[in-house]
């Protein structure tokens, strides 16, 4: 059973419905007894990095997910919002983000014509293979909606790279910790391939 | 590199889908959920719903249909029609739609714009234009569903709503809805210019370079598709579908950031 997070932010409904439609078991919960006992943990968000960060430090929700991620090594899932949130920190914030991959969340640059936030549908590349990303065919697209984007430190911690004005990790990986900034649940079969293999993690 | 969103509007009345001809004469197109399906067999970008008789028959968004519809849909999805306050914004997104859409309301009272921005961000509000020529060649807005005209200029309201927080704007040239004749370019340029939020230019959609002549030239960050998709042809029955996805290519201009 995935144990989605509801710590108040973001729209549930569609993870919800797209878990439910590749027939994984799914709970929508912000019981912390429910979090803590997990067996696999995904991390939604969307909105401000910082009103992120403070909801999550602001109960014992944010001992539980660092246990979860560090000492009980759980498989966790960051989407969008919450892919930024496991890097040290974010350009968008002035709080420290949760700190188990080493990366960094960077505004887009400032180029002209250059809309930002990078909305819609992108080809994404991989840089290596990874479980998250088997059986995703060549050209495989995703829906982003973001305003900051995510650099990892160690190139072998990137799993999928997209392009909007600059590259950046579209995807990333390391040891029990995975990230997507775009969101699978909107992705069609692409977003369904994704979510089932970390069902089967 | 980032593909030009197409996205099929789909407008309900009482439950049914229905296309109009300039915001009047409806022909019944189907049932809603038989429809998407079909959308997301096609792999579709994004959809949108409008329930176009919510507002002037007073009604609150239809929670129930709108669920049936985000059952199916493993897309972008948005609705508009009848959200009047920050608690109908609320009860959309919980079924899973993540961009509601602001018309009506959004003249009646620009607050809203911000407080539904404020709690689930810009990229959740898109804030619907619908304009027409008034008698003087003017471009004026349009409020519900075509019925009541405005004193607003298109330019200024669009600069207007993006201040308040509006992540996207939806701007439908109302005399060319449903003609298959060609995109406003003109209007959709003039907003384009001004914001620097995405555009979506709707109306007027009939053939494959009327997109690529709109995102061109009109600068449209993305194109609603209406009888397009719900059609044969112009005067022809109901097919529903969505054009080749080589011709749109090769349509759009290719965009390079």
């Amino acid at each position: 059973m995935i144990i989605v997070v509801d710590y108040g932010i973001g729209n549930l409904g569609s993870i919800r419905n797209m878990l439910k439609r590749i027939g994984v078991p799914a709970l929508v919960t912000s019981d912390l007894g429910r979090i803590a006992t997990a067996e696999k943990l995904l991390l939604p968000g969307v909105g401000a990095f910082d009103n992120a960060m403070e909801r999550i430090n602001a109960s014992e929700l944010r001992q539980i997910l660092d246990r979860k991620a560090l000492v009980e090594k759980t498989p966790i899932l960051g989407i969008c919002l919450g892919m930024q949130l496991l890097t040290r920190g974010s350009e968008e914030g002035q709080l420290p983000g949760l700190g188990w991959i080493p990366a960094q969340t960077t505004r887009f640059p400032s180029l002209p014509g250059l809309k930002v936030p990078h909305m819609g549908w992108n080809v994404v590349q991989p840089s290596r293979p990874c479980v998250l990303t088997d059986g995703l065919p060549q050209e495989s697209r995703f829906y982003f909606v973001h305003s900051f984007c995510v650099h990892v430190d160690d190139p072998a911690d990137s799993i999928l790279r997209t392009t909007y004005g600059a590259e950046f990790d579209a995807a990333i990986h390391r040891g029990n910790i995975y990230g997507a900034q775009f969101h699978p649940e909107k992705s069609h079969k692409f977003g369904m391939q994704l979510l089932a293999n970390f069902a089967r993690l | 590199m980032l593909r030009t969103r197409i996205i099929p509007t789909l407008l309900l009345r009482n439950e049914s889908l229905v296309k109009t001809v300039r915001f009047g004469r409806f022909t019944y197109i189907g049932d809603p959920c038989n429809t998407v399906r079909i959308f997301n067999e096609l792999e579709v970008d994004e959809l949108l719903f409008l329930d176009i008789t919510a507002t002037t028959d007073g009604r609150s968004p239809n929670l129930r249909a709108l669920a049936d519809i985000a059952d199916e849909c493993f897309m972008p999805l948005g609705y508009g029609g009848g959200i009047r306050s920050l608690a109908d914004a609320k009860a959309v997104f919980e079924i899973g739609f993540e961009k509601i859409a602001l018309n009506s309301a959004a003249i009646a009272d620009p607050n809203l714009v911000r407080s539904i921005a404020d709690t689930y961000g810009s990229q959740a509000v898109i804030v619907s234009i619908d304009v027409r020529k008034d008698f003087r060649g003017r471009y004026r807005v349009v409020a519900r569903a075509g019925a009541q005209w405005t004193k607003l200029d298109p330019v200024d309201w669009a600069r207007e709503v993006q201040t308040q927080g509006a992540g996207e704007i939806l701007l439908t040239a109302v005399d060319r809805e449903g003609s298959w004749s060609g995109f406003d370019i003109d209007l959709v340029r003039q907003v384009a210019d001004a914001v620097s939020v995405p555009v979506i230019a709707q109306g007027g959609a009939g053939t494959v370079n009327h997109i690529g002549d709109v995102v061109r030239d009109g600068h449209a960050s993305a194109v609603a598709l209406g009888s397009m998709v719900v059609f044969q042809k112009k005067g022809m029955g109901v097919l529903v579908s969505f054009p080749d996805q080589t011709k749109l290519s090769a349509a759009l201009s290719v965009r390079s950031v």
